[in-house]
């Protein structure tokens, strides 16, 4: 870099060192929230190359493509990369760990070195997984279920166990400094009441990462006992019980989607906020509406078992639970549509994704409810129902939510705004690609196709084909945003401080943002989401 | 590519079409709420869209009567939903007294059934129509499932217990069998078909294995082939209880606890005996793990089962227990 476009460019902490131990060393959060991104697209890459594998599988009833094993490693790894590597990082760590300090108002995470060493954790955990991959893949399904996995498998099980056992850390490392930054290092002004929804919903977020990783931490632990030393504890032959396994797994496991999707509820409170100029309408009931789930959700596990032999009484109490669940998710969609109700709504990309995140969040919560119900889980559980129900609130809610907020920041985060066409074409190309591929797979699941399944009678063949089809044109929406994002790195209109009109403190700091990310330290005097007229007047003229 | 296109499956036991007016109900109110939302959003967002860049709407702060509406209406729906769908469910995981009782084992990767004539079967499953038929199933290594679609049930096979899976098939014909939960690598290849029959026409088939031995007898034989009678006699005096009518029955154990004798007690009494120990007895059976396969265990089962008479009332324990 030659010192004249240096000092020409304001000072910033992207151009605050260039080489790579500037990178690998740092302890800015908004450079190990780049260095996330960096790593986890490249997971979510891995992962859609197993799914495409699956997809090309199924487009026929025989299984012609692959042998059986190898299918059925293509299913474990892309569960296995898309949750631990892919959905519970996505939005927390770089979104969050990029914005937390900033909306609040601080300079850092309350431990940068901490933050630092989670994504080292993050890493090694998942160097792990893909030697796991390398040295011959796993065939356990992501869920892990013993006897299977702890006694019968033959693949490479400890490996990942061991990789997925150690990139908990790192999740529980960033919700343990996200909790304390939060409690600690609000900017003078900064109330519980006043903080953006994005900040309550990352608060949720962290307690169950704290809360829950470690039980499926020790879960995966007991499962490499029991494989190691043949000690029983899950195998029934060994004088274990598979059931408890299932216990423990979901104890983690329901409270890991919460991980997944409420970040992404956060997102779009501040999207529709945004793109409406309005205060999210009911912010009390969306702010402890996340709370709620957050809770309620380490309640709900059982839900998973309703054919497993557990006790009726169990499941019904997991059932009556999980149905009040569907009460506060859909608190929030109202609370959204009124916030849009007598706004000023403006349709950039970011806004595009924040429909196509209601849609399809209404549809996975809904379905969500069919398998709630203890009478129709019975028919559908194990099925491409459930498939299909997962994918709506993971890839549907998750990553619209993440993409939304990718596009959203990005001005914030590179200094540099994406070219709108394109930009909208993607999420017209996701909103349209996901919704062929997987509203199929409810009309499979009623029919009885089960999941995991490598070939399949002919009659449901036509939805597998609609599902493949449909995937080629998600496939084509995600890759898209790859390119013209790069472009828009160097080629990209200059973006300046506030190019929404937000409210929120990021936007009152210049883009990209210095190192110590305020010149000095804000002071807040107003609630969120408080617009006035003055200051759009004053920033047209 | 395949010639049906239906949206669901056939209809063929009793409680199929409840679950399906269940799930058209909660299909109608999905399509309804999501139109709802997307017709809303779509005009909210025509009607309300940016008209100036300096544009700011006025504040508009949240009303206590309209979020109360939107928390109290979905609650009580899926209240309705809780309800509707755990008489559903109980309905489904309850068998009624009377069942025609078959065995099913599975293991990676077929289903094998025993019935109770004798008949055994891989991957098939033979059912005559109109009478509720209760199978009794178990693993043989991992976790399987047992479904059939066109009846709207499944159950987990689990291995080292019972579960238990029942339903009246109502249409003859035949319907997929399959396992639904991963089982590891032929886990799709673990099918098989239903067959629903005519009563007569089932009789038939049952009679088709005539000669081979009922279960009841099978697990005669084994009774004392395995020396099971040196120590449990029909009159009481071995070391063991007489095991006459302690089917069904609630035994007292030495530990002071009672339980019910159900296959999954009996079963634990052979398998781990020192498990629970029946009151006014020493802990002396031998286990007879590895000793008996899945498929005798059933034989042994079902002729503890048929010895009827012993003690007809009452607790089950030992004579000097008395008044327990
Ligand atoms: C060495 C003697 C002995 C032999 C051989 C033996 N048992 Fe037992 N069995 C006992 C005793 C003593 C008890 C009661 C204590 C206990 O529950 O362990 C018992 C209990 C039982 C019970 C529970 C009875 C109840 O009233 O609850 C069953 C069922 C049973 N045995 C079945 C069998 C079968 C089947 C075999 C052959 C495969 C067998 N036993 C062989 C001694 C024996
Ligand atoms: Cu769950
Ligand atoms: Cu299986």
């Amino acid at each position: 870099m030659s010192t004249a476009i240096e000092s020409k460019e304001t000072r910033n902490y992207l151009n605050a060192g260039y080489d790579l131990k500037s990178w690998l060393l740092t302890l800015d959060h908004k450079r190990i929230g780049l260095l996330y991104l960096f790593s986890i697209s490249f997971f979510f890459l891995l992962g859609g190359l197993f799914a495409v594998g699956i997809r090309l599988e199924l487009l026929t009833p025989p299984g012609d493509l692959f042998q059986s094993e190898t299918y059925n490693k293509l299913f474990t790894m892309h569960g296995i990369i898309m949750v631990f590597f892919f959905l519970i990082p996505s939005i927390p760590a770089v979104i969050g760990n990029f914005l937390i300090p900033i909306m609040i108002g601080a300079r850092d995470l309350a431990f940068p070195r901490l933050n630092l060493l989670s994504w080292y954790v993050f890493m090694v955990g998942g160097t792990l997984a893909i030697s796991a991959a390398l040295m011959g893949g796993i065939d356990t399904g992501w869920t892990f279920y013993t006897p299977y996995s702890s006694t019968y498998s033959n693949s490479n099980v400890m490996v990942t166990a061991v990789g997925v056992f150690i990139t908990g850390f790192s999740s529980i490392l960033t919700g343990l400094n996200f909790l304390v930054s939060i409690h600690r290092m609000r900017a003078p002004g900064m109330t519980w009441f006043r903080l953006p929804l994005f900040i309550w919903a990352h608060y949720a977020t962290s307690l169950i990462m704290v809360l829950g990783t470690p039980v499926v931490a020790v879960t995966i632990l007991l499962v490499g006992v029991e494989r190691m030393f043949r000690i029983g504890i899950f195998d029934p032959a060994l004088g274990g019980d598979p059931v408890l396994f299932q216990h423990l797994f979901w104890f983690y496991s329901h409270p890991a989607v919460y991980i997944m999707i409420l970040p992404a509820l956060g997102v779009m409170s501040e999207i529709i906020s945004t793109f409406t100029r309005r205060e999210v309408f009911g912010y009390k009931f969306v702010a402890f509406s996340s709370v709620a789930i957050a809770v309620l959700g380490f309640l709900v596990w059982g839900h998973h078992m309703f054919v497993s032999s557990q006790s009726v009484y169990a499941s019904l109490v997991f059932s009556i639970i999980t149905y009040l669940v569907g009460v506060p998710s859909a608190i929030k969609v109202f609370n959204w549509l009124a916030t849009i109700y007598k706004g000023s709504v403006s349709f950039g990309t970011p806004m595009i994704y924040a429909f196509g995140f209601i849609g399809l969040f209404t549809v996975g919560g809904l379905t969500g409810l069919f398998l709630a119900a203890m009478g129709l889980d019975v028919h559908v559980h194990d099925t491409y129902f459930v498939v299909a129900h997962f994918h709506y609130i993971m890839v549907g809610g998750a990553i619209m939510g993440y993409l939304g907020a990718i596009h959203f920041w990005w001005p914030k985060m590179f200094g540099r705004m994406y070219p709108e066409v394109p930009a909208k074409t993607a999420a017209w190309l996701v909103f349209v690609g996901f919704n062929f591929t997987f509203f199929p797979q409810f009309l499979l699941g009623y029919l009885g196709m089960p999941r995991r399944y490598h070939q399949y009678p002919e009659e449901f063949q036509i939805f597998n084909v609609m599902s493949s089809i449909g995937a080629s044109v998600l496939a084509l929406g995600y890759a898209l945003p790859v390119f013209y994002l790069v472009w828009s790195l160097k080629k990209g209109e200059i973006a300046g401080a506030n190019p929404w009109g937000g409210t929120g403190l990021e936007w009152k700091t210049p883009s990209p943002p210095p190192t110590e990310n305020f010149e000095e330290t804000p002071v807040v005097t107003e609630p969120a989401y408080s617009y006035h007229k003055e200051e759009f007047e004053l920033v047209k003229s | 590519m395949g010639t049906k296109f239906a949206f669901f499956p056939e209809q063929a036991s009793s409680f199929a079409s409840s679950v399906d007016n269940f799930y058209f109900f909660m299909v109608a109110l999905s399509v309804f709420f999501s139109v709802a939302i997307f017709l809303t959003l779509v005009f909210f967002s025509i009607k309300f869209r940016r008209k100036s860049a300096t544009e700011v709407p006025a504040p508009f702060h949240g009303g206590m009567a309209l979020e109360l509406t939107w928390t109290v209406i979905p609650f009580i729906l899926v209240m309705v939903m809780f309800f509707w769908s755990a008489r559903l469910y109980f309905t489904i995981v309850t068998p009624p007294a009377e069942a025609v009782e078959m065995w099913v084992t599975g293991k990676q990767w077929m289903w094998k059934i025993q019935h109770l004539a004798g008949n055994r079967e891989i991957n098939e499953l033979h059912v005559p129509v109109g009478k509720a038929v209760r199978l009794t199933m178990t693993s043989e290594d991992v976790l399987h499932d047992f479904y059939i679609p066109a009846f709207r049930t499944k159950m987990d096979v689990l291995p080292g217990r019972y579960t238990q899976l029942w339903f009246k098939a109502t249409k003859p014909g035949k319907y997929h069998l399959f396992c639904a939960e991963y089982c590891g690598n032929q886990h799709s290849g673990m099918i098989g078909s239903v067959y629903v029959m005519e009563p007569q026409d089932y009789e038939a088939w049952l009679a088709g294995a005539a000669g081979q031995g009922t279960l009841v007898e099978r697990g005669e034989k084994l009774f004392a082939e395995l020396a099971c009678n040196n120590c449990h006699r029909p009159d009481g005096t071995g070391r063991g209880p007489n095991l006459e009518g302690v089917f069904a029955k609630a035994v007292q154990l030495e530990s002071g606890q009672k339980v019910t004798a159900d296959e999954n007690y009996i079963r634990e009494s052979i398998l781990n005996p020192q498990a629970k120990v029946v009151a006014g007895y020493q802990g002396i059976m031998p286990t007879f793990q590895g000793l008996v396969t899945e498929d005798q265990l059933v034989q042994l089962i079902e002729y503890i089962k048929s010895l009827k008479g012993g003690p007809a009332t009452g607790t089950q324990s030992a004579p000097s227990a008395d008044g327990v």
